[in-house]
This record gives structure tokens, sequence and C-alpha cells, in this order.
């Protein structure tokens, strides 16, 4: 590729940058330094706003780049993530989003723990909350490091690495100055731009084939090499059992996983009422949906269009089938549409990681809010330890983006769609039990909450580290070791029902049983918003 | 918890333009008022809730949320609330899960094409897609029209008795 394309991507990428930074300055301008300020952005977005935040939190480059990725190179079986990605929604729709803004004030384990034994239940929700948000974290930032080798060509390691610590560092400096409500801008901004460049790209795929998706599809059957069997499943997860196994454990694992996610679940925070919590999902449902069935048509128009072969032998894992897509739909290497439509979507990429990463850190900066603040013993004013609160959350944020640097730099040959595969079967197992019981079930009490959290979180890991993913396998992190005791990759079949199942366990085997008065506290407040801040 | 941290900005004003307070109660709060009498817990049971501040509603601080959870309107609130989310729950998990087993136990028929290339694995994929929206649709147009005045008549009676409403 020629020098031009980088120059513009990179002029693009830094214009983002400057206007994030300029959002992030004005944010901070206003800021009073209050908790609510920091964690919910003041409570009076909209929910059109925050749906567009919800939707650029969700719509990581994961998604642009994986997910129409593996459509390109194995056809139907990549669209069932496409499809996973947006049903789950249905249940933080139902189940969740109305009832956690009624019931908590930032974080999940403010829902979890009020009809608990604080402290407990928080350390582990809090723990549980944190690794999620670490993996989901690394997962991005490992995907910054594959774009700019993707952006600068034959760039060594040496620019992956810096790129990788310039990405945590301008994340720590959007979080530490500018909380909730920049982030929450940046979100929007980005949920645009990444909109915009995807429907951009879908008019031309579908210019390109005259309307008619019959020929797109029929071509991306021909020129994918397998044919008709392109179109229907098995060409990834077809072959044994095991591989069969390990897709319904992903598929279970991403539509129970997005209600855990806690940088989700802190958005419904920053609307003042559940009402508007619940139309802030019905914009995202939206925004999410068409986006997904954009990368559908991205899909197919890439193995269309380039070719499948094409895109694997650029990136074996299909991470680079959206810029070649790009390149191709301008009229090729080397003409000036190729040129600017590759940087576009580039610097879109970028733009989609950048976000994410933010609004990531910030959810787990609260980690503060559900260990410090609560743990401690209150001393001085109410507003002195506010203030030392959010101090402390902004020092969280800068820890939690230092441990997500260093793991990225040791996992950068990771595959991104399977760490945040990864993080869904996580906060799956670990925190949507736990957040289920406790919103749903009458007798479920701080026991049966700290062995959920623990019964899911501690299996999900383990496994992890025993399964082909870390060794045993040409692929694996530790090609040289074996200890692969595990089968699947994605532990979310077995994980998951365990979780549930020390939720259940641990609350028959409670020596103290549920307060009635209390649960129904919960529910009154759940269903109605009595009381909610 | 706390009932007085950031509420004034917490609170849009097109909520206050529904303040229930100057309303007929809501309905069945006789109900409730009758079931905590029989319940044995209360004194002057026989006075509606929303009587007088919460120092002389007679109903000690640490039960008007269980009184209120018994209370007639709430159980309706809670009943159609469940009414419509058990059953969509239900259904789009099974469907769901039906989906993606039939893409792992089932590839033929999920192979066979219906229109020229697009075949029934395609369709269930879209399918999918316009349920997802459908339902949502249901649900949140179910909640607006059957839930939400029911509901936030009883959050500000609620918050009359524990006193949350004053600022």
């Amino acid at each position: 590729m020629t020098g031009g394309h980088e120059t513009l991507a990179l002029t693009l990428v830094s214009a983002f940058i400057a206007l994030t930074l300029a959002i992030t300055l004005w944010a901070g301008r206003r800021r009073r330094g209050s908790v609510e300020e920091f964690y919910a952005g003041g409570r009076l977005f909209s929910p059109m706003e925050n749906g567009f935040a919800i939707a650029g939190d969700y719509m990581s480059a994961a998604s642009f780049l994986g997910v129409t990725g593996l459509i390109a190179l194995f056809g139907y079986d990549g669209l069932l993530y496409s499809v996973g990605f947006l049903v789950a929604w249905l249940l933080v729709l139902f189940l969740v989003a109305e009832l956690v803004r009624n019931c908590g004030r930032f974080t999940l384990a403010d829902v979890v723990a009020a009809r608990m034994r604080e402290r407990p239940v928080r350390i582990a929700v809090g723990a549980a909350s944190v690794t999620v948000s670490v993996l989901y974290l690394v997962a991005q930032m490992v995907g910054a490091g594959s774009l700019v080798a993707l952006l600068l060509g034959g760039a060594g390691p040496q620019a992956r690495t810096w790129m990788v610590i310039g990405v945590g560092a301008l994340m720590v400096v959007y979080v530490a100055f500018g909380g909730m409500r920049a982030t929450t801008w940046i979100q929007v901004v980005k949920a645009v731009l990444l909109l915009g460049g995807a429907v951009a790209l879908t008019v031309l795929v579908v210019i390109r084939f005259h309307g008619d998706l019959g020929a797109l599809l029929t071509t991306a059957a021909e020129r994918s090499g397998h044919g008709r069997a392109f179109l229907a499943p098995g060409l990834k997860y077809g072959g044994d059992w095991t591989a069969r196994l390990d897709f319904l454990s992903l598929g279970l694992a991403l539509v129970l996983g997005t209600a855990g996610l806690p940088h989700i679940l802190s958005r419904f925070y920053t609307v003042p009422t559940a009402r508007a919590a619940r139309r802030s999902v019905g914009w995202s449902i939206g925004l999410i949906g068409g986006f997904y069935l954009m990368t559908v048509v991205l899909g197919f128009g890439a193995a269309a269009v380039v070719g499948s072969d094409a895109v694997r032998a650029s990136n074996p894992a299909g991470n680079t089938a959206v810029p070649l897509l790009a390149v191709d739909l301008g009229g090729g290497a080397g003409s000036t549409g190729g040129t600017v439509l590759f940087a576009v979507v580039a610097a879109v990429a970028f733009a989609t990681i950048l976000a994410v990463v933010a609004g990531i850190t910030l959810a787990s900066s609260s980690v503060a809010h559900d260990l410090y603040a609560s743990l401690r013993r209150p001393r001085g004013t109410v507003r002195d330890a506010q203030r030392r609160e959010v101090a402390v959350a902004r020092l969280a944020a800068v820890a939690v983006g230092a441990v997500a640097i260093a793991l990225a730099l040791l996992a950068q040959d990771l595959n991104i769609a399977f760490l945040v595969g990864l993080a869904f079967a996580v906060a799956a197992s670990a925190n949507v039990p736990a957040l289920l019981y406790a919103l749903f079930w009458r007798r479920f009490t701080t026991r049966g909450a700290v062995w959920s959290v623990y019964g899911g979180l501690v299996p999900a890991l383990t496994l992890v580290v025993l399964s082909p993913v870390v060794s045993g396998g040409p692929e694996s992190l530790f090609p040289h070791l074996d200890f692969a005791v595990f089968p699947l990759s994605n532990p979310g079949a077995v994980s998951i029902p365990l979780g549930f199942l020390m939720g259940w366990l641990g609350t028959l085997l409670s020596p103290e049983a549920a307060d009635p008065a209390r649960h129904a506290e919960t529910e009154v407040r759940a269903l109605t918003g009595a009381g909610a801040v | 918890m706390d009932k007085h941290d950031g509420r004034s900005a917490g609170e849009p004003g097109a909520v206050r333009l529904d303040d229930p307070w100057y309303d007929a109660l809501a309905p069945g709060w006789a109900e409730s008022a009758g079931a905590a009498d029989a319940a044995g817990r209360e004194g002057d049971a026989g006075e509606p809730l929303t009587v007088g501040g919460p120092r002389d509603s007679g109903i000690p601080p640490g039960e008007i949320y269980l009184a209120v959870h018994r209370s007639g309107a709430f159980q309706e609130v809670r009943r159609r609330y469940r009414s419509f989310v058990v059953p969509a729950t239900l259904a789009f998990l099974v469907w769901y899960l039906a989906y993606v087993v039939a893409a792992i136990a089932a590839p033929g028929l999920m192979a066979r094409p219906l229109v020229g290339a697009f075949n029934v694995a395609m369709a269930a994929g879209l399918g999918q897609f316009a349920t997802t929206f459908l339902l949502a649709w249901a649900y949140m147009r179910h909640a607006r029209l059957r839930r939400d005045r029911a509901a936030l008549e009883i959050r500000w009676e609620t918050q009359e008795l524990t006193g949350g409403n004053t600022r």
C-alpha cells in the first residue's frame, strides 16, 4: 500500500483524538466533583442520547472488524454472532434495565447488595466486575495493536507496543478528567461515526450489486470457494461435537452475558428515571439491530467483492475484511477513492476502540464506589467523603488502565473475538445469576449471592486456563506446554449453570433466612421506582 | 438508599406534572390497608395510607414497604409486569436456543434453499432480528400503557409514607 492512506488515516485519527480531548476538557470544566457527576454524569441525559451512548459502548471493534471478518470467512456461521449480540438485549430490556435503574445508585453491586450484608457481597461483585472489565479492555487494546499494524503496514512490534500504551494513556485522561459526562458524549460521537461509516459502506455494496441481495449472496458463495455450503451452518462449527458444543457455549455466553457487563449496566444511571432507561434501551436496540444487519451485508459483501481467499491472505482471522472491502469499493488499491475510504474505515475503527476503552475504564473505576466508599468508616463531612471517593475512583481508573496495558502487551497474539467472548462468559457466569436472583428470588440470601458470584467466576477463569486457548495447540498462548484438560474454548456451557447452581445451593445452606421486609422493599422499589435516586 | 442526595438534580420536571399527590387514591389502597389489618400488624389500618405524613400514618417505618408490597395496587402492577415478561422471556430464549441448536444439530434442514440462494438458516437468522424488534416494541408499549401510571402513583405514595418526597 502507498503512504497516502496512512497519512490520511493518521490525520483523521488525530482529528478524532483532538475532538474527544476537547469534549473531555469541556465536560471537565463544569464538573463540581460530586460522585453523582463522576459516575452518572449528573443523571440528566435524554433517552436518545443515552441510547446512542449504549450503542456506542456495545458496538466494539470486535463487532465491526471481527464479526464481519468471520462472516467473510465462514459465511453463515459468522452471522450467528450478529444474532446473539442483538437478541441478548431483550433480556436486558425485560428483566434488567428498569429494575436496575430503580434499585441501585451507580453499579451492579448496589443492586445485589441492597438486601444483603453489604461487605461480602460488595467485595464479591466488585471483584467480578473488575475482572470482566479488564478482560474486555484487554480485547479492545489488542484490537488497537492489530489495527495499527494494518495501518502502518510494515511497522514492527515496537509500534504496536507504543500504540497500546498510547491508547491506555488516552483513556486514563478521558476518565480521570472527564468522568461519565465526557465519556457519554465521546460514545455518542463515536456511535454516529461508526453507524455513518457502516451505512456508507453498506450502500456502496448494495449499489455494486444493483440492489439485488440474491446476487450478492450467490456471488459471495461462489467466490468463497465453498459454494452453497457458505450460506448454511457448519463451516466453522460443523466439525466434531466438541466444536459444536463450543458454539453452543458461545451462544449461551453471548445471550446471557450482556446483562452482566458492568459498563453497560452503569449506563442506565445516566438518565433520570427507569422509564428513561427503558426508552434508552429501545433506542439502542434499534441502533444495534441496524448495525448488526449491516455487518451481515458487509461480511457477505467482503466475501463477494474481495473474495474469502484474499481476506484470509491479509489476516488469517479475517479482521481486515472491512478495510479491504473499503479499498475495493472506493475503486481499488492506489485509486483516490480507495485510499480515502480505507482511511475513513481505519479511523472509524480506531475511534471505536478508544471510545469503548473509555467506557469500560470508567465502569471499572466504580470499584472505588463498590469497595472503598462502602467499606470504609465515614469520616468528616459528606462532601469531603464524596470528594475523596472521586479521587480514589480516578486512581482506580489509572490502576485498571495500567493492568490492562500490561496484560494487552502480553496477549498481543490472542484473538480479539475470543477475548470478548470470554468477557461475556465471565459476566454471564458471575454477575448475571446473582443479579437475577437478587431481583426475582424472594429467598435469596447473602451466602447465596457470594456463592453464586464466586461459583461462576472461579470455574469460568479456571476452565479458560485449562482450555486449548492457553496451552496444548499451535495457536495457544503457551504452545509448548500442554495442560489443556478442558476441550471447549468458551467456558460458558459449564460455568453459567454452575453460577446459578451455586447461588441456589448457597441460599439453601444459608444459616439465616432471607428478610421478607427487605425483599418487599426491593420489589416495590424495582417495579415502581419508590426511593430511587 | 440515600433519599436526600442528588434528588433535585435527578427528577425531571415532566414527572412532577403527574404528581398523584393531588389525584385520587390509586386503586386498591383500601384493600392494602385491609390486608395489613388482617395480618394484625397495624393499629389504625382503616385509614387510607396517604392521609397524613409519615408520623401519623400509623405504619412503623420498617413496615412501610411490606404494607405497600401487600397492597392490591402493587400486586396488580407486579402481575401486569410478570404476565408480559415471563412468557415473552421464555418465548425468545426458547426460539433463540432452538435456532442455535438447529444450526449444530440439523445443518441439513437449515441448508434447505427457499428462494434462490436464500435458505432456511438465513430466514431464521433474519427472523431472530425481526422477533427481537417486535418483542422490544411490544414490551415498551405494554409498559407505557399498562404499567407506568400505576407504578408512578405507588412511587409517590410510598415516598410520602417514607418521607422521601420532602426536600
